[in-house]
């Protein structure tokens, strides 16, 4: 119950964050999408940070661990470092600036401005929204999974079927409500807000669960001398973990694209246009990295650590456990109290919701602006727009929950699926920030070589259900992004250039190649 | 600058890719393995060469004043 109340007190105060957002909602289209521009450098890097790093960074960082051992940073994190900063400041910041001088809000608008077409938006819109949804379902389904599993017990008779649980369909409710409250009342600025808060959340409890952790294996008085003792274990017990000789160079070479996929997530560029300058972007592209490393070193050791910790002469993870995902959650049931655990579960909650409620705005912006409002806004005043978006949003969280009760668990072997396939368009949004030659049969067949390399490996892999396929040794991300780019500049180059107006509108005073 | 700044972003994901600590099992402090220090290090080496970026080679002509309208499509 400990575990429980805490929850509830947390939840509670994102309530309170988003109403006070609210109050200082301007009832524009503009304050309730981009914030108005507001946001500045803190906001946006704790916003964008908070964004970036979902549930996995926490749990799925712990448990990725426990299974292949250190190589998980190098993999995820310390690339995700270079390139998360890169995208940052390679996309964002041009993006930021070309929304600004257009008024763009979504990518949509983006592309059907440079690619001087209507129809490239039918084409992009359905893939960004499939892309996304299994992001949005993956979140929904976590929460409500972590929940049950730290209230188990909670109930003397209530919930039997669940462990005397809060059942995870009542959980994710709660929480979908949640963060629907915080973005219907406070919007961009409610989201961001929520955001930063969370953000602090996960990064402190994080920290907080790692030093009790390394205290309770150890049992030493020195600290350092616990992270020696609890390092020991694993160099006795399991040596591999402790190097990537369960990795191989291609496969960790091909990881490093993954992390692309940030330079074409719909969310991510609503958020880089909240930024108030383009100065704005300074401080998130270089304290990034470090954000990462902060979350990741802490988590992979306790996943390593759990390889070999033992509490009374036995493993406290078992080796067979079926749900890596449940290593971080045993660890600090095992060896910390009810309250850090409840507070744990509050910080992977914060990892959870700071992803969440941007995918929901964003969602609920694209059906809103590049749905209802293209080519007639004019028929919209700002209060009906808002009313709109308003509406989209609700909609979406509820289309969500209802698919989060009926998707199928492999859900969770979907989310690299989804970042292959935003980081096979990133080709795309950089030729059409960069290059003059991009051409709309250019971006077309980028498109669909895209969508039909993804759908072709989707297959091989039995549909997610293989999580160990690679393609020439690689993920096949990196044959998507290959195919993506070569198709791109080939189909360009044998097409007519754009016209000239479209190209002095975007490279004025002929700036780029 | 510019040409500096690719450099630098090169040369972070040519020293991602470090095979010459694939398998060594020394331990840094006692606790740290070799692997998972070196990426560490990476990440603080790629914050510093963010902040050379920010400091020297930020495109300082991006910031707009937006015009009255919204997107043509």
């Amino acid at each position: 119950m400990t575990q429980l109340t805490i929850i509830l007190i947390y939840l509670g105060l994102l309530v309170g964050l988003g109403l006070l957002a609210g109050r200082l909602f301007r009832g524009t289209r503009e304050d309730y999408l981009l914030a108005s521009h507001s946001i500045g450098p803190f906001l946006l890097l704790m916003s964008l940070f908070g964004t970036t790093m979902t549930a996995f960074a926490l749990v799925g960082s712990t448990g990725k661990s426990f299974r292949v051992g250190i190589g998980v940073y190098g993999m995820m994190a310390s690339s995700s470092g270079i390139v998360h900063s890169l995208c940052f400041y390679l996309i964002g910041v041009k993006l930021w600036s070309l929304g600004r001088r257009y008024g763009y809000t979504t990518q949509v608008q983006f592309f059907r401005d440079r690619l001087d077409s209507r129809a490239i938006g039918w084409l992009l819109f359905p893939i960004l929204v499939g892309l996304i949804i299994p992001y949005l379902l993956l979140g929904v389904m976590a929460s409500g999974g972590v929940v049950n599993v730290v209230t188990h017990g909670a109930f003397d008779t209530a919930f039997a079927d669940y462990g005397h649980g809060v059942p995870p369909w009542l959980a994710s409710l709660v929480i979908c409500g949640v963060v629907l409250t915080y973005v219907f009342t406070g919007g961009m600025r409610g989201t961001a807000w929520a955001n930063a808060f969370q953000t602090a959340v996960f990064m402190i409890l994080g920290v907080v669960t790692f030093v009790v952790i390394a205290n309770a294996i150890g049992g030493q008085d020195a600290f350092l001398d616990n992270l020696r003792v609890a390092t020991e274990q694993v160099r006795q017990h399991h040596p591999e973990k402790l190097t990537r000789e369960n990795i191989t160079q291609a496969q960790f070479f091909s990881f490093m694209l993954i992390p692309l996929s940030a330079g074409m997530f719909p969310h991510l560029f609503q958020h880089w246009l909240t930024a108030r300058s383009a100065r704005s972007f300074k401080l998130p592209v270089v304290v990034h990295p470090l954000f990462i490393m902060i979350v990741w070193v802490p988590c992979v050791l306790v996943g390593v650590w759990a390889t070999s910790a033992r509490l009374d002469g036995s493993l406290i993870v078992p080796a067979d456990i079926a749900n890596d995902s449940a290593v971080l959650g045993l660890m600090v049931d095992k060896l910390s109290n009810p309250v850090l655990s409840g507070l744990l579960t509050a910080g992977i909650l914060a990892a959870v919701m700071s992803s969440l409620d941007s995918q929901f705005l964003c969602l609920g912006t694209m059906f809103t602006e590049d749905i209802m409002l293209a080519g007639r806004r004019d028929r919209f005043s700002e209060r009906q727009s808002v009313l709109l978006a308003r509406l989209f949003v609700v909609a979406v969280v509820i289309v969500t929950y209802l698919l989060s009760l009926v998707a199928p668990r492999r859900i969770f072997d979907l989310g690299i699926w989804c970042f292959s396939g935003f980081a096979g368009l990133v080709p795309l949004v950089i030729a059409a920030l960069y290059w003059r030659r991009l051409t709309l049969a250019g971006a077309v067949a980028s498109i669909v070589v895209t969508a039909g390399a993804w759908l072709y490996f989707f297959v091989q892999s039995d549909f997610a259900d293989n999580p160990r396929y690679l393609f020439w040794g690689m993920l096949p991300v990196a044959t998507i992004c290959l195919l993506s780019t070569v198709s791109l500049i080939a189909v360009s180059l044998g097409t007519r250039p754009p016209r000239q107006e479209v190209l002095d509108r975007f490279f004025p005073g002929g700036e780029s190649s | 600058m510019r040409r500096v700044t690719w450099v630098l972003v090169l040369s972070l994901i040519v020293l991602h890719q470090d095979f010459w600590f694939w398998t060594d099992a020394r331990l840094v402090l006692g606790f740290l393995p070799m692997g998972l220090f070196y990426h560490a290090v990476l990440s603080i080496a790629a914050a510093a060469v963010w902040w050379f970026v920010a400091c020297r080679a930020w495109p300082d002509d991006l910031d707009v004043a937006p015009p009255p309208g919204g997107p043509q499509a």
